[in-house]
């Protein structure tokens, strides 16, 4: 492999372009400048949507009136619902980390459609911005929940149409980077880099994209059909006009089950990435994790009225989605047993990404446990649409993709920024984090099986005791995350200079300078070996001293 | 909680410890294994790691174990089913009727209460409707639940052996009142729950008919 390390060659965070400030990153079409343009927009919501969370939290210290009153509160989940899932973590580590690290990993100048890339960026703004306005339009924010169950969501006078719309176009945004995706990982890999020479992350990228372009379309038509409902009181799901409620659900989940994929799979891709890289060793199992990520988005396809157990659907539904809800939990398993014998005889240095991965795999590995109990049908049928569920997705989602952009952030952070960050303040807000993560959520468990609903906005007296300890957890948490990020945020303009390879990763990404030159490479790499070859490292007696 | 409050509470808080069980051995083994190796293999203990591509018998013994262990988590699962939606023969039929944000039962006599007046150890089979939006019916101690949507009949049945009262919860989100949505099912010894039909019949004007043949009552 030559190298990619240019001197002189100006880097794309300064590069000149012929427009000048803010137009220079938002007409920009170099997947870099978009992948941080994704960054900064989607942790502001990301941040807003913590602050919901957090206020909900402490209205459910006491029951009762804490703090707001049941509408605001019904807007507040849905709000935090709708900002996490479709302005978060759906972009998340996709459209932030994929579009940055997507082309240099596979020895790529830039996406396939780099023009495409930055309409996907203008729609998911657009969408966002729509889901913000509809906060201050007469009629007030939508309060049906993020899955804007029908017939409750013909019927509310909130600004449900709005919302919807917003939706809408995020899955065309993310639509286009599915196809951008499988596009350019199919057509843009340097010369010698195989599919099994593939770092994994993009296995996870690639399998995350058809999910993506083959699932959304569905979600945008029962959206567009809802709308139309609305507008026009034309019978689809509505009751009263001879509509089923049930095909609303049924149509809902066709997308949003595999979507909790397109959320958790890119998240699988950080741990496998990161987990080499600090055991300097190569990953166990490559074609297996590789295979699982394919598994995992062909059977999570097929597994979605498993969210919709208690709905009195036949006997031949309950058999067949409990059963293949079993199934799908095996490649994730298999993932999480082929990581942690990468760790075995590996030469392990705990770094601040390292930590993220291992609080990762501890919180994901209960999430999947859990995810278990609730294939049980007659178990899921008691702790369905309780704190259990609210306690597992949480787990998966947050305590998995979120830890996992966490890991992301700090292992690629000197990437893309050219500067390192400060190690104390970022392992203290991991211990925050992890510490007020589990505090916050595991309670949830228990909460759900003595029989506390969600979207309750009052509750029982006899719950309180976990709803206290709950709400303590998110208060360490919310610490945990500003430390975090003001850390990074530090880090940004007086962090130390980062060479090209902090961490010692053996991807392509780590051969160019950080940050990575607006071409990325001056010459294409040919590559020959495999993504984690750390063959140099074995005992070679010469070496040692 | 009551294990014993409905034919599926004992059943279901088993198979729930049963994969709690395995679950937990399942994690506390990986996370041993998991900082075993970070000590013993720290790059201060172990300055050359050893790479190892992979092994296909290990693979394959990390697939089937686990599948195994889940068909038979399934097969536990199922069977909890089945129970559930067999009602028995010669089961009451009371009428549910959900609106947001309240619940009314209906006897064979037509007489309506909001709270659920049910006899001991007699097995009631609710038939299950709502006249406006989603909701869910949701009785914890008899880990049982199953939602109440428009336009579509829903059945779910039980029988409890004390006389006692249990809550009701909506589990369907409904809305602005949707946690005040709780009412109680309360079971009465069968010359108690006898009592109070008559009355409640009498109340409402309703032609009383005993619920319960009388060898029952007098039991």
């Amino acid at each position: 492999m030559t190298s990619n390390v240019p001197a002189i060659e100006p880097d794309y965070l300064h590069a000149q372009t012929n427009r000048k400030g803010i137009g220079a990153w938002i007409f920009s079409t170099d997947h870099k400048r978009i992948g941080i343009l994704y960054m900064v927009s989607m942790l502001v919501f990301f941040m807003t949507a913590v602050v919901l969370g957090v206020l909900m939290r402490l209205e459910m210290l006491t029951p009762g009136k804490t703090i707001m009153q049941p509408q605001t509160y019904n807007t507040f989940f849905t709000l935090h619902g709708i900002m996490m899932i479709f302005l978060f973590i759906i972009p998340g580590l996709p459209a932030v980390f994929g579009n940055f690290l997507l082309p240099l990993m596979i020895g790529a100048k830039d996406v396939f459609f780099p023009r495409l890339n930055l309409l996907s960026w203008w729609l998911f703004i657009t969408g966002g911005l729509l889901a913000l306005v509809s906060l201050f339009l007469p009629g007030g924010p939508a309060d049906t929940g993020w899955t804007f169950y029908v017939p409750y969501s013909i019927r509310t006078t909130t600004n449900v149409i709005p919302a919807l719309f917003a939706a809408f176009i995020l899955g065309f945004s993310s639509i286009l980077t599915g196809l951008n995706f499988i596009t350019t990982i199919h057509r843009m890999r340097a010369p010698g880099m195989t599919w099994f020479k593939m770092p994994l992350f993009t296995w996870a990228l690639y399998s995350t994209a058809w999910i993506q372009i083959l699932a959304t379309p569905v979600i945008g038509i029962t959206l567009l059909l809802v709308v139309v409902e609305r507008l026009f009181g034309v019978g689809i799901f509505d009751p009263n006009l001879g509509g089923d409620p049930v095909l609303y659900q049924h149509l809902f989940w066709i997308y949003s089950h595999p979507a909790v994929y397109i959320m958790i799979l890119p998240g699988l891709g950080v741990v496998s990435e990161i987990l080499p890289v600090f055991a300097r060793r190569t990953i166990f199992g490559y074609k297996v994790i590789a295979y699982s990520s394919l598994a995992i988005a062909f059977i999570g396809s097929l597994v979605w009225a498993h969210h919709m157990f208690t709905v009195g659907m036949s006997n031949t539904g309950m058999f067949i989605f409990s059963l293949l809800t079993f199934l799908v939990s095996i490649p994730s398993a298999i993932k999480v047993f082929n990581w942690i014998a990468t760790l075995y005889k590996g030469s392990i240095k705990i770094e601040v990404p390292f930590l993220f991965v291992l609080s990762f795999i501890f919180q994901f590995s209960i999430g999947g446990l859990t995810g278990l109990m609730l294939g049980v049908l007659a178990v899921n049928i008691h702790v369905q649409d309780t704190y259990f569920v609210v306690g597992h997705f949480h787990y998966v989602m947050f305590g998995g993709t979120g830890f996992g952009l966490m890991a992301a952030m700090h292992f690629w952070f000197p990437k893309m920024f050219g500067k390192m960050f400060k190690k104390t303040p970022a392992i203290i807000g991991w211990l925050l984090m992890t510490i007020g993560f589990n505090t916050l959520y595991f309670p949830m468990f228990i909460l759900g099986y003595l029989g506390m609903p969600r979207r309750y906005y009052d509750y029982l007296p006899q719950y309180q005791s976990y709803h206290i300890v709950s709400t303590v957890g998110s208060w360490i948490l919310f610490i945990g995350i500003l430390v975090i990020f003001i850390n990074l945020l530090i880090s940004l303009k007086k962090g130390m200079k980062a060479s090209a390879n902090p961490w010692g990763g053996k991807t392509l990404e780590w051969t160019v300078a950080s940050p990575p030159p607006v071409e990325n490479f001056h010459e294409i790499p040919v590559v020959e070996k495999g993504p984690y070859d750390y063959s140099e490292y074995e005992i070679k007696p010469e070496l040692i001293k | 909680m009551l294990q014993d409050a409905s034919p599926f509470s004992e059943y279901v808080d088993t198979t729930f410890l049963i994969v709690v069980g395995i679950s937990s051995l399942v994690l506390l083994g990986l996370m041993i294994a998991m900082v075993y190796f970070i000590i013993r293999y720290s790059r201060k203990r172990n300055p050359n790691p050893t790479n190892i591509d992979g092994n296909v018998p290990l693979e394959l013994t990390w697939t089937i174990i686990p599948l195994v262990l889940f068909m038979g988590m399934f097969y536990l699962g199922w069977q909890g089913y089945l129970k559930e939606i067999t009602v028995p023969e010669g089961a009451h039929l009371i009428k549910v009727t959900a609106r947001m944000w309240a619940w009314s039962f209906e006897y064979p006599n037509g007489v309506k209460t909001d709270t659920l007046y049910v006899p001991v150890n007699t097995p009631i089979k609710l038939s299950l409707h709502s006249l406006d939006v989603n909701h869910s019916l949701y009785i914890p101690e008899f880990r049982i639940k199953k939602d109440v949507i428009p336009n579509r009949e829903n059945v779910m049945w039980f029988k409890t052996p004390r006389a006692a009262s249990y809550d009701i919860a909506c589990a369907e989100y409904c809305g602005l009142n949707h946690s005040y949505m709780y009412t109680k099912v309360v079971a009465k010894d069968s010359s108690g729950f006898e009592q109070w039909y008559k009355e409640a019949s009498q109340k409402q004007s309703k032609p009383y008919l005993p619920m319960l043949a009388e060898e029952k009552v007098k039991e």
